[in-house]
């Protein structure tokens, strides 16, 4: 039973190309174009290198784009007269090697959006955050520091902070990476909890396949660099999703699917010689 | 030269025959001038030098048009200002206390500057995403992200200030240890020259780690780091 | 604001002289930008054209902002003159014409290029001494234990001194003032040369020693193929900020003690010079001194910092 978030977070990317620098040929990304439905978890999968944190920027407003444009809720992102979306809360990115603010405790951190854009009190803040905290079975660390956090838990209340802001989209960037895997099913168990219980669209960039099955409604494969969006597979398999089904024969069937999609695409950058985001 | 055992007891002595000693009031007198010349000097620097290197770390407009003739500016060794601190201020404590200022200013100015530029971009982008502006960001990333680098400027712009303040009163000073060690020099006082020098190390020692334990009471959070392993 | 990662990479001096060792690693130039942490997926040739166009407007800007300086500088000296009015403090400044007239004057003068050179060659002997002497120093104490238990505590002792407080007591020590004042210099940089090769040495990844080890490296393989190597980024680092200290205290000691050898056939020193020159009250003289002496300190760090890069073939960023 898939999230319909109110029909709110409705990503529409179309013919969405940018290229390095103005004057150059070399593109990042082109002609990339996908629809994403509100509520809906779409990953994005790929090999190192290949565009994908390109254009969850060019979402978030980190980078600007050379051509095309990108829709939240048929409202224009930027696109022509508009190269550079202005980031904001409503959507939220959680970040490949974390960006909790060192020097705030935890709950300062996840206040901070609410109280910034005066939202809320900072009473109500901490309330809401205590409960989002608890809903994410972080209870207790208040007053830790980021620095004394385990990464999943690091990762994980940096998802909270995202989420208290009640974004449209929240996206994240490959922020599994690295860890191992006992951690990252765990995360992504975390991660689907979250999911299953707020509204919210999830756009989620991963180069691990089974990691992008596992967690998505629908997937897009996207080629080596120049980044282009090959083809998009639907997740017939039904929430809520738990270990078992790696083993099942849907699971099975589509990583297949996928895999013989993203192999030769992995074969040219590899050959490129790529070299991997440590 | 005199012997670390005559020192000592020179240094002890309740009457000295060179003047100085921890019983004479002179030897107090000397170290105070000193050291309220490098406390005025230090806060003008940290009042002028952080403002300055936090807005040149994190405006790029700002930096491109004034970074340039700052780092023209720097590698000027501060005694060639003595000169022209004399034209400027007519004072005695004027051209001691800028020259002072001056390297600390330096100093704590540059290593604010890479204090700013240290921060982890995803931190700005992540503020951008919550919905701060700019005077947030300022507040709530630029400053906090800077301080430890803003405190080891400070612990370098301190013991450079100690290093300019001597030269200066050796050159153009009344009083003060700097002083004291050229005076005790050129009337043939030997283990006072010695006593003057190490008083100059432990004091700019003292307030040295002064800084750092201020520095590491304001950032909780990294000692706290260290501690959870 | 800085977004979107264009941003000019950290590059600047640092003169260590208090107690904390190491930290931050900077080196001193002007206005030349690269981008320091890559985007997640660009070409490097893309990259480097675009902090190229990055860079002109830097420089552009930069000289915009020193020529506006260097205006304002001539219109403070000159309103007196003009309108009567005189601003504080910088009223009795020399003006920039006068400088530049100063500085024709001075580039045909003999006396002048000699006591850049006997400066230089002071700075030169002074930083040679710090580095032959320092470098091995430092080493030793990071080797061996006892080295440093017995040697450690007396260099800490000392290290708070201020350079210049040792000028009286190398006058008496050292028989000529030529070489109490390259003394001092040396002791200027020494402190901070061995400071950063001890705390660089010890800062050293174990498992490149457990690496090397188990490679079957002996005592003196591991000094030579994995000590030294790893530790030549610290040490480098001391030599560049060491190669600062060094004109600071090779300027006041010249100041201090009225130009060794050279005094007495002209030269002398730049601090000398600057020196004389005020009290002769060519005022124009010392500011062509003082730029002469920034020059001088840029490009010798410059130099020393090249020298570093050269070394470690392995660092793609300093």
């Amino acid at each position: 039973m898939q999230a319909t978030n109110g029909g709110r977070g409705g990503l529409s990317v179309r013919n969405v190309s940018k290229r390095y620098d103005p004057k150059g040929t070399m593109l990042a990304v082109d002609n990339c174009s996908v629809e994403i439905a509100p509520g809906e978890l779409h990953v994005v999968v790929g090999p190192s290198g290949c565009g994908k944190t390109t254009l969850l920027n060019a979402i978030a407003g980190f980078h600007s784009i050379s051509s095309g444009e990108i829709y939240l809720d048929h409202e224009l992102l930027c696109g022509p007269g508009k190269p550079q979306a202005t980031p904001g809360a409503d959507r939220v990115v959680v970040f490949q090697n974390g960006a909790l603010f060192p020097w705030k405790t935890v709950l300062e951190n996840i206040t901070y959006g609410p109280v910034i854009q005066k939202r809320m009190t900072k009473t109500e803040a901490r309330d809401r955050a205590r409960q989002k905290m608890a809903e994410a079975g972080l209870s207790g660390l208040e007053d830790s520091y980021p620095g004394e956090l385990s990464s999943g838990m690091a990762r994980r209340v940096e998802i909270v902070r995202a989420l208290v802001n009640e974004p449209k989209v929240l996206l994240l960037d490959e922020p599994f990476r690295g860890m191992d895997n006992l951690t990252k099913s765990i995360m992504h168990e975390s991660l689907l909890e979250i999911y299953d219980r707020n509204q919210v669209t999830i756009f989620f960039i991963t180069h691990d396949i089974e990691e992008a099955i596992f967690l998505g409604s629908r997937i897009s494969v996207m080629t080596t660099r120049p980044g282009r969006i090959k083809e998009s597979i639907d997740v017939d398999i039904p929430r809520p999703r738990d270990y078992r089904v790696l083993t099942s024969d849907d699971f099975r069937g589509l990583m297949i699917r996928v895999i013989d999609a993203v192999h030769d695409e992995a074969q040219k950058a590899f050959e490129a010689g790529e070299r991997e985001m440590a | 030269m005199p012997s670390l055992g005559e020192i000592f007891r020179e240094w002890t002595a309740r009457k000295p025959s060179f003047g100085i000693s921890i019983f004479t009031n002179e030897y107090y007198w000397h170290i105070w001038v000193s050291v309220r010349r490098v406390l005025i000097a230090f806060s003008l620097a940290l009042g002028l030098g952080v403002p300055l290197g936090l807005l040149m770390g994190w405006n790029r407009k700002f930096r491109d048009y004034t970074f340039p003739l700052f780092e023209l500016l720097r590698p000027i060794p501060i005694l060639a200002w003595v000169p022209l601190a004399i034209l400027m201020f007519r004072s005695e404590e004027g051209p001691v206390v800028y020259l002072t200022f001056l390297s600390s200013f330096f100093a704590t100015a540059l290593n604010t500057l890479l204090g700013v530029q240290s921060i982890d971009r995803d931190l700005f982008r992540a503020a951008h995403c919550l919905g701060s502006k700019p005077r947030d960001v300022f507040r709530h990333i630029v400053i906090p992200g800077a301080m430890p680098y803003i405190f080891i400027g400070l612990q370098i712009a301190m013991g450079v200030a100690w290093f300019s303040l001597v030269a200066g009163e050796m050159i153009a000073g009344r009083f003060g240890l700097g002083y004291l060690v050229n005076s005790a020099y050129t009337t043939v006082r030997y283990p006072t020259i010695v006593i003057a020098m190490f008083t100059l190390g432990f004091v700019g020692w003292l307030s040295s780690a002064l800084i750092r334990l201020v520095g590491d009471r304001l950032m909780q959070y990294r000692a706290r780091v260290i501690s959870a392993g | 604001m800085t977004t979107d990662g264009e941003t000019v990479v950290q590059q600047s001096h640092q003169i260590v002289t208090a107690a904390q060792p190491l930290a931050t690693v900077t080196t001193g130039t002007t206005g030349s930008p690269g981008a320091p942490m890559p985007p997640s997926a660009s070409a490097p040739s893309a990259r480097t054209r675009r902090v190229r166009t990055a860079g002109r407007t830097s420089v552009v800007r930069g000289t915009i902002g020193t020529v506006v300086f260097v205006g304002l500088w001539q219109v403070a000296t000159s309103l007196n003159a003009w309108t009567g009015i005189s601003p504080p403090v910088v009223a009795h400044l020399p003006s920039p014409s006068s400088v530049v007239q100063a500085f024709n004057h001075l580039v045909g003068n003999r006396g002048f290029w000699e006591s850049a050179y006997l400066s230089s060659v002071r700075v030169m002997w002074g930083f040679i001494a710090a580095m032959v002497i320092g470098i091995p120093f430092g080493l030793l104490m990071a080797v061996s234990r006892t080295a440093k238990a017995i040697c450690f505590p007396v260099f800490e002792l000392l290290r708070p001194i201020p350079p210049l407080a040792w000028v009286p007591a190398a006058i008496i020590f050292w028989p000529t003032a030529e070489l109490s004042i390259t003394f001092v210099t040396f002791l200027g940089a020494f402190f901070t040369v061995v400071i950063n090769t001890v705390g660089g040495a010890e800062q050293i990844d174990r498992r490149y020693v457990l690496a090397a080890r188990s490679m079957g490296a002996d005592k003196s393989t591991l000094f030579r193929r994995v000590l030294l190597p790893a530790t030549l980024p610290s040490i480098a680092t001391g030599a560049v900020v060491g190669m600062g200290i060094t004109w600071q205290v090779v300027v006041a000691a010249e100041m201090i003690s009225g130009g060794g050898q050279g005094a007495a056939t002209g030269g002398g020193g730049l601090g000398f010079l600057i020196w004389n020159s005020y009290l002769g009250g060519a005022i124009p003289q010392v500011v062509v001194g003082m730029i002469c002496l920034g020059i001088a300190g840029y490009l010798s760090s410059s130099l020393v910092r090249a020298a570093s890069t050269k070394l470690m073939p392995w660092k793609m960023t300093v």
